[in-house]
């Protein structure tokens, strides 16, 4: 009796320490020279579940390109007018099962009595955002390449698409006189459950501040970085990590973070991505800011933006890297070129 | 048998004392002494009497400062939830001032409270360092365990005092937290360039593994050789008898060297003793005098050049011309 409740309290102890484990197996991939922990660790169980969320829905058949144009048939068509009314609608179709699947079809964003007017914000937000995704897919080619991107990137089916960030609201700190968290300390979710900076984004993908805080030299040689810079770089980067289910290897090289010699070619994919973001939370949407109603805005009252979870959403390429702007060419672009994206000067 | 336990199954307890008379200038040790039959299990199985005097009180009394201090800027933190507290608690963290207030003084929200914990807790380490070497010497001990302590001071005083004056900034020192202080060591080995490169820091983890190792084999030596009274260790170093016969005889048989009963005691101390040492030579060294470990490794043929695997990538940010 006395052996049983042992071995009894044995394996209850045992259950309990390993149930904050991973179950196994945990698969190593090596992807850089041998010895130099050049891995990236994977679970084929989340491997799996990854593909099974990143299915693509079905593409509509393709439509003609004969007959009048968008511009010519409807009233107050601002972008893709030089696509046919059957292109048009097909693409509007694609957009509603895309963002709004559950809100009522078009009514969504349009007055069922006049479709063309401006009176629903939804309205005035999806054609930007047209003009954002094919700025996306003509001018950011550096970062989306030939996959590029659609609405239902970053969308998947919800109006509001689930990973957007807004600034955090000030700290409720009594009398102002103690308790100061200096934008960290608290288990964050953005930045991995990290003890870090728990607000990356404002600096840096609204922002253009210093990413980079190592020397370039072996001596002192005037690079006054501190440490708690290097926290809120350390801050963004395990976002970009958590949000594209990967290690930091998959970027850098740990023998020297800093060094673009040796890193694998993601990094510079990725240092473009970092742009991108700016870009598109300085041009598309803060200037949105006041089309959106309050219920929208956050915690400030600022406008939700982009990060990289936004589209990746724990993949290393979103949507696992499949294409779906191949069947909506009319979202390629023009692009908008004569705004110049932000990049950091250097 | 009853040495290759867990716990000591044979307790040899005498009549409860208070120790011998203590000389001119010390105070009474407070407390009653008792018998506890499970302390005896893991030690010896009287607790107390202590000997506080002015200098434990004090020293008491700055920690406690210190620890309040900590403690009431966390709960703050959380805006005075005591769930919260719990529930964050290794999260939570009382940060040293922004690097831009240099080595000046903070306003209380912004690092004076840093300040002020880091104030008593120094005062609080050295008044206890001052206990402890007061009474080794009280007891006619040498002054081994008060040194000892002074290196991981050493240690200490270079993340929290030196090193932030050396590079003009109470920015550079450590938090005081529990993931925060993990944390922040991250951030440091990332900001100069991978610390892993800093030859005191190698140093530093062959003191530290290599105390343990040692406190390892000494431990499992003198366990094993405790049947034949090996563990009266000071007897045998003036008196060898078969214990300490075998246990050197073990060394020497499977790695042809061993220590003696005293020297292996001077290994250990001296591991131990390094290993905050030489740490806290390269933390001092690290920003002051290098900025970036690995490109110093390199320049010194330390950092090993592995061949390129990848297609070449070039630094974005230096590409002129191009579209972003």
């Amino acid at each position: 009796m006395k052996a049983l409740i042992k071995l009894l309290s044995l394996t209850v102890a045992a259950v309990a320490l390993l149930s904050g484990c991973e179950p196994p197996p945990t698969l190593t991939v090596q992807h850089g020279y041998r010895g130099t922990g050049m891995v990236q660790v994977y679970r084929p169980s989340a491997v799996d579940a990854k593909a099974e969320e990143n299915v693509l829905p079905a593409s509509l058949p393709p439509v003609s390109s004969d007959g009048p144009k968008a511009s010519q048939a409807y009233q107050n068509v601002q972008v893709l007018g030089n696509l046919s009314v059957n292109e048009f609608n097909r693409l509007m179709i694609a957009m509603t099962s895309w963002v709004s699947p559950n809100e009522g079809g078009c009514v969504y964003c349009h007055n069922p009595a006049n479709l063309a007017e401006d009176s629903k914000y939804t309205k005035v937000v999806a054609r930007r955002m047209i003009q954002m995704t094919r700025h996306i897919n003509a001018d950011w080619k550096t970062h989306v390449a030939e996959t590029g991107v659609t609405c239902y990137t970053c969308h998947r089916g919800n109006p509001v698409p689930q990973n957007v960030w807004f600034k955090e609201a000030e700290q409720d700190k009594g009398a102002d006189f103690i308790g100061d968290r200096a934008g960290q300390n608290l288990a964050a979710k953005s930045v991995g459950l990290a003890s870090l900076p728990s607000d990356p984004f404002t600096p840096y993908l609204l922002g253009s501040l210093d990413i980079r805080v190592n020397g370039t030299t072996a001596l002192p040689s005037g690079n006054r970085h501190s440490i708690k810079q290097a926290e809120w770089t350390y801050g963004l980067m395990t976002h970009m990590s958590s949000s594209l289910g990967v290690n930091c290897t998959y970027c850098h090289n740990t023998q020297s973070f800093s060094s673009w010699k040796n890193s694998p070619p993601q990094r510079a994919t990725a240092w473009y991505g970092i742009r991108m973001a700016r870009d598109l939370n300085t041009a598309y949407m803060e200037p949105l800011t006041g089309v959106f109603p309050e219920h929208r805005l956050g915690p400030t009252r600022d406008v939700a933006k982009a990060n990289c979870t936004t589209c990746h959403q724990g993949a290393y390429k979103p949507l696992n890297g499949q294409s779906m702007l191949k069947d909506h060419p009319e979202l390629a672009g023009p692009g908008e070129a004569e705004k110049p994206a932000l990049v950091a000067a250097k | 048998m009853q040495y290759q336990n867990i716990f000591t199954t044979t307790q040899a307890v005498g009549p409860l004392h208070h120790g011998v008379e203590l000389g001119h200038g010390n105070s009474p040790r407070t407390g009653e002494p008792v018998i506890q039959y499970w302390l005896g299990r893991i030690g010896n199985a009287q607790l107390g009497p202590i000997y506080l005097g002015g200098l434990g009180i004090a020293s008491i009394m700055c920690g406690l400062m210190a620890f309040v201090t900590i403690g009431f800027n966390m709960l703050a933190s959380v805006n005075w939830n005591p769930i919260q507290f719990v529930r964050q608690l290794f999260w939570l963290a009382l940060e040293p001032p922004a690097p831009g207030y240099g080595l000046s003084i903070p306003p209380m929200n912004q690092g004076g409270w840093w300040l002020v914990a880091g104030f008593f807790l120094t005062a609080s380490l050295f008044l206890w360092w001052a206990r402890m070497y007061r009474r080794a010497k009280e007891l006619g001990l040498g002054m081994h365990v008060p040194w000892a302590f002074a290196a991981a001071i050493w240690l200490y005083l270079v993340l929290g005092l030196f090193r932030p004056v050396l590079m003009g900034s109470w920015g550079e020192a450590v938090p005081f937290g529990i993931f925060p202080h993990l944390d922040w060591t991250a951030a440091f080995s990332l900001r100069y360039g991978n610390l892993f490169y800093n030859p005191f820091h190698a140093l530093s983890i062959v003191f530290l593994y290599g105390a343990t190792l040692l406190f390892a084999m000494h431990g499992a030596t003198i366990l094993a050789v405790g049947r034949y009274g090996g563990e009266r260790e000071i007897d045998q170093i003036v008196d060898r008898g078969t214990a300490s016969e075998r246990a050197g005889l073990f060394w020497r048989w499977t790695m042809g060297f061993n220590a003696t009963m005293e020297s292996i005691h001077r290994w250990a101390w001296w591991f131990a003793v390094l290993c905050p040492l030489v740490g806290g030579i390269g933390i001092l060294l690290t920003g002051t005098v290098v900025d970036n470990w690995y490109l110093w490794a390199v320049k010194h043929g330390v950092a090993p050049p592995y061949p390129n695997v990848f297609p070449e990538v070039i630094d974005p940010a230096t590409l002129s011309g191009g579209k972003p």
